[in-house]
């Protein structure tokens, strides 16, 4: 049995989004899986099995609870009903980290379940950074903002998001969360060097990795249009780009999400054995 | 050239509507095709939704007529929360509403059947009283005593084999189902939430019940329902499924 004392920071080890219908083979033998993410409003019900595994799970995994409706790059408030309900959770549970998105996916109060893109301009800094410190002042903690996947971009921006998000950490202190998959598919949608969004971002802000597969599909031009779609393994090149990343930031949590077409667990802790080779290669 | 998101909400909910001005490509060429990424992610991802929070209203349609119903559904009734987990409740009145559907009557009430298994299973935990309390009064206290249920019970009422039906889509060799009305408790005895089918008048004394009446009270109103109604049978159902939290026979 692990120590609980132990579970209060994700290690720098894989861990998987976790799925009910792994309950069992988890608790059993987690193989390389060493910490568990959840999506936090999947837990927001008020009993039930979905809690009573939660409770069973924490006790022996560190866990991370990555939001993903909040909204925070909504145009107006957050939902006050839904940080009462953030604060709720994360009170009780304690995970070892709390996540959320550079995103939106809420307006005039119907929730759109996808997490929508922003621009990245001074007017939207300090409202991201309004909710943010919002957010932050009401679970008691400091929270990991996520970069998105982009299909497209707008006009209005003005600032790169690497440098977007170096300044939102900066402001309010939250950390950051990079996803390798999110710049690989934005890198090639829209263009760009992912070693260099890599080496242009905050780094040391990072206290957790995702990874995931994406879909390949085409804009009306002809040209590769990547879908982050958590539906299948991680490809090759974000693996490389996995590798590249951890050379400059040491080792750090890795995350290993697939939540459409959910494989045996057999299958999703290979990935996870495959993250934990990885981070075997870096230099602590 | 600001693209509000308003304006991205009424061109994502409705392909008809021009991609706004203002979303790119990276030789800062209009978007295009690539704005159809976020009308279907949303699209599909409610869709899905739809599908596992109504799979017994998605067999007896079948895939294509779902995916065609949910699709107007999700533009009429946006999630109004992020808790996918109960996205759905306008659903049983939207199919009652539909006149292509007209002929199949029971399809609400068995969406509401399917709505109220879901509430169960998220329903506040809840510790069964034993039956041998129940057991331990006397008559005539039995009959003033009042009953707390636990947050997962609720009963439904249909003039349609709602029970039947979702049994027939959920069990292999259930029997086909038989035109009748049918009243379904769900109960939740641990995890797994169970409908049940109630005797004449249960539902009308569990109602009663859940009201607040005594035992004795609610079952004058299941009587007046119904002479025949049986108390022992009704009462059993609640202990089966561990459904009496609490007793106050103080009167």
């Amino acid at each position: 049995m692990l120590d609980a004392a132990a579970h209060d920071k994700l290690p720098a080890a894989p861990g998987v989004g976790y799925k009910p219908q792994h309950f069992a083979q988890i608790t059993a033998d987690p193989g390389a899986v060493k910490w568990l993410e959840i999506h936090a409003e999947n837990y927001m019900g008020d009993g039930g099995r979905p809690l009573a595994q939660l409770r069973h799970l924490s006790e022996r995994f560190a866990m991370s609870v990555h939001g993903v409706g909040l909204s925070i790059g909504g145009e107006g408030p957050l939902d006050a009903d839904h940080l009462v309900r953030l604060k709720h959770l994360v009170g009780w549970l304690t995970p070892a980290s709390f996540s959320e998105h550079l995103a939106w996916s809420t307006h005039d109060s119907h929730f759109y379940n996808d997490l929508l893109p922003l621009p990245y301009t001074d007017a939207s800094l300090q409202r991201i950074c309004d909710h943010i410190d919002e957010l932050q002042s009401t679970i008691g903690r400091r929270m990991l903002l996520e970069n998105p996947s982009s299909y497209l971009a707008f006009a209005e921006s003005t600032w790169s998001e690497p440098e977007f998000l170096a300044e939102i950490s900066r402001r309010t202190g939250c950390g950051l969360l990079l996803d390798v998959n999110n710049v690989f598919v934005s890198a090639t949608n829209l263009n760009f060097s992912p070693q260099g969004y890599i080496e242009a971002f905050p780094l040391h802000e990072v206290d957790e990795i995702h990874l995931g597969g994406h879909d390949e599909d085409e804009d009306g031009h002809g040209r590769p249009l990547l879908i982050d779609s958590h539906g299948c393994a991680v490809v090759d090149p974000v693996w490389a780009l996995l590798d590249f990343t951890l050379a400059r930031s040491g080792p750090k949590p890795v995350l290993i999400e697939w939540d459409n077409d959910v494989p045996d667990w057999p299958v999703l802790e290979a990935e996870a054995a495959r993250a934990a080779t990885a981070l075997e290669r870096v230099p602590a | 050239m600001s693209v509000s998101q308003t304006e991205f909400t009424r061109a994502m909910m409705d392909a008809g509507q021009p991609v706004p001005d203002g979303l790119i490509d990276h030789h800062a060429q209009p978007a295009g095709r690539r704005f159809n990424v976020y009308r279907n992610n949303v699209a599909v991802s409610l869709t899905e939704a739809m599908h596992s929070a109504f799979p017994v209203i998605a067999k007896l349609l079948g895939k294509q007529n779902m995916d065609g119903l949910a699709g107007i559904y999700l533009r009429q009734h946006p999630p109004s929360t992020p808790l996918m987990m109960f996205y759905g409740e306008d659903f049983p009145a939207f199919l009652e509403a539909m006149e292509q559907l007209k002929h199949l009557g029971y399809l609400g009430d068995v969406a509401r059947l399917e709505l109220a298994l879901r509430r169960a299973y998220h329903a506040a935990d809840a510790v069964p009283v034993a039956p041998e309390e129940l057991g331990a009064l006397a008559p005539d206290q039995l009959m003033n005593t009042r009953l707390t249920l636990a947050p997962a019970v609720d009963v439904l009422r249909s003039p349609w084999p709602i029970h039947a039906i979702w049994r027939y889509n959920t069990e292999d060799g259930a029997p086909k189902p038989e035109l009748r009305a049918q009243d379904v408790l769900v109960t939740r005895p641990e995890f797994d939430p169970t409908p049940q089918v109630l005797p004449p008048a249960g539902a009308q004394w569990i109602r009663a019940l859940i009201g607040g009446a005594s035992i004795g009270e609610a079952l004058e109103q299941a009587a007046a329902e119904d002479k025949s109604f049986d108390l022992g049978a009704t009462l059993a159902l609640l202990l089966q499924g561990g459904a009496i939290t609490g007793l106050d026979s103080k009167g």
